[in-house]
């Protein structure tokens, strides 16, 4: 179990309050209007974001004391999440070794993630070199490598189109149910919420809900989502 | 977005011109084309009046300290620029095109011409060049690597502070207020009592040269480091790397060809250099551009054109190799 304990963050002309508890194994759409704080939320959960208050648990252990890199998540960014001028096999070989320094057993390792997630053949290619589908899939290739039981992704498939985002929402429910990991996922599309996840997280005026299931809550939809989603209720 | 690039660049080539004393030395001046930097060159090497060309020098620190402020008030950092909504500016028309070649070609004939008129000749000469301009060449040399090797080190210092602070940028900067004649006057006032100011001849003109071309490395620098900061600072930190290893994956890939220019830059004008070297040196320690400052003087134009072809092939060399070296194969590209 994932648990936000009185959690409070203030980046001075923006505070943002969560209380809540995400079910271990869950896939979890946080969800909101621009600008609400879904990305702080991730932020603070991955350890760049500092809390003012309150604790954050995982399986009872706090966590919210930890190194980025300590703590047991792996997290995809919007963008930049590939260095430039290291291939396709380093970037995603950062994920087990940050110096590089790989053994043969790390390389097989590598190179059987990559080829899980399709991009076996693609090793020496730069990122510059890639389709915007195959980045996707080198990000999470790197996450597999990790096999980290939280995976937070703060909306790395927003540029692709709706076909390649549908495979790599399928590539993300995958690897979560390889690893048994629980996801957090930013989005602001409600298909991709409905395609990927059993329930949402709103993030509205300031606080994050407790998550709901996803079909409950996408039909009937609390006042700030609604106005956000368009939809009648609003 | 000229108005906002304009008073900058003005306010940079005010800074150098009002520094510039190589040229005005060069060229000779008389009582009615002394600037602030001759005044300090007379007092100090004709009068020997360490006051008064101290008192000088701080005058030309403090107008100089006085226009970085308005440079600074002028130049705001680019943010926001580079959105995919930013609004394009729409491509000139012919007579637009025209007077834009007609402004490149003129600037491009006002450095080409001399050059060429240098190079025509000097060319002949640079063979036949007298033993001592080879021994100056060779000093020149050294004392260019000692200040980029200098510049190297405290550039990359000062680039690695400016990602927490605000305040290497403006330590950097503060070379620009004062020109390499003013930072020697300076610095033969202190070291003229300890020990004999020509002993220090060449370390002296690597430090200040160093020095010199620091804010420049700076400027090239500090943007980029920024950049990939922002970029990448999160990656770098949720994967666990080092500080080594966020130098060397991170940061250095992203940094290595402005530094390759930076470098290149800070070699080329501690090459061409004729500031603080000429308060220090006597016979036997004369860098190449004080050779062809000295052949200049006693009218042996020729030679001295054969020193300028040599000065500027060495300086071009040195700009392309560092910048080609450091910056990688793709470098200029």
């Amino acid at each position: 179990m994932l648990e936000l304990d009185a959690v409070r963050m203030d980046l001075g002309d923006f505070a943002l309050a969560a209380d809540l508890a995400v079910p271990e194994g869950a896939l979890v759409a946080v969800m909101g209007p621009s600008g609400a704080g879904k990305s702080t939320l991730l932020g603070a959960l991955a350890g760049f974001v500092p809390l003012v208050a309150g604790e954050i648990r995982w399986k009872g252990a706090r966590i919210d004391r930890l190194a980025p890199a300590q703590r047991p998540l792996s997290i995809l960014f919007q963008d930049h999440n590939l260095l430039p001028h290291l291939s396709l096999f380093d970037n995603v070989a950062l994920g087990l070794n940050p110096t590089l320094r790989l053994t043969p057993q790390d390389r097989a390792r590598v190179a059987r993630a990559l080829a899980e997630t399709g991009l076996d053949g693609l090793e020496h290619r730069r990122p510059a070199q890639l389709s915007g589908g195959q980045i996707g899939r080198a990000g999470l290739a790197r996450v597999l490598l990790r096999a980290r039981p939280l995976i937070l992704l703060d909306e790395p498939f927003a540029a692709l189109g709706p076909a390649l985002k549908a495979q790599m929402l399928d590539l993300v429910g995958q690897i979560a149910a390889q690893n048994g990991a629980t996801v957090l996922m930013v989005t602001h599309d409600p298909a991709d919420a409905r395609h990927l996840c059993d329930m949402v997280l709103v993030v509205a005026e300031g606080r994050a809900s407790p998550p709901a299931p996803t079909r409950a809550l996408l039909s009937d939809p609390p006042p700030a989502l609604a106005a956000y989603l368009g939809s009648p209720r609003a | 977005m000229l108005a906002r690039v304009v008073p900058g660049a003005l306010a940079i080539v005010f800074l150098i011109c009002l520094t510039s004393f190589a040229v005005a030395l060069t060229l000779g001046g008389g009582p009615r084309a002394t600037t602030l930097e001759l005044a300090i060159w007379q007092a100090f090497r004709f009068d020997f009046d360490l006051g008064h060309a101290a008192f000088l020098a701080a005058v030309q620190a403090g107008v100089g300290f006085v226009a970085l402020g308005l440079l600074a008030l002028v130049t705001r950092p680019e943010v926001g620029q580079g959105g995919l909504d930013r609004i394009a500016p729409a491509p000139g028309g012919g007579l637009a095109r025209g007077v834009d070649t007609l402004a490149i070609g003129a600037a491009a004939a006002f450095l080409l011409v001399p050059l060429g008129m240098v190079l025509a000749r000097g060319l002949p000469h640079v063979a036949g060049l007298p033993a001592p301009v080879w021994a100056a060449a060779a000093r020149s040399v050294m004392v260019a690597g000692a200040s980029v090797l200098l510049l190297g080190v405290m550039a990359a210092a000062l680039t690695l502070a400016a990602l927490r602070h605000r305040w290497p940028e403006a330590l950097g900067s503060a070379a620009l207020t004062a020109s390499p004649l003013v930072i020697g006057i300076g610095l033969f006032v202190v070291v003229n009592p300890l020990v004999a100011p020509e002993t220090l001849a060449l370390p002296v003109t690597a430090v200040v040269n160093a020095a010199m071309a620091l804010p420049f490395a700076l400027r090239a620098l500090i943007p980029a480091a920024r950049r990939a900061e922002a970029e990448f600072a999160r990656l770098s930190e949720s994967l666990g790397l080092s500080a080594w290893g966020h130098l060397r994956l991170v940061l250095w890939p992203r940094l290595r060809r402005p530094a390759g220019f930076a470098l290149g830059l800070g070699a080329a004008l501690s090459l061409g250099d004729l500031g603080v070297i000429v308060l220090f040196a006597q016979t036997g320690s004369e860098t190449l551009p004080m050779q062809m400052h000295a052949l200049m003087g006693a009218f042996r134009m020729a030679d001295a054109a054969g020193v300028a072809v040599l000065l500027m092939a060495l300086a071009l060399g040195a700009f392309a190799g560092l910048e080609r070296l450091i910056g990688g194969r793709d470098a200029g590209t």
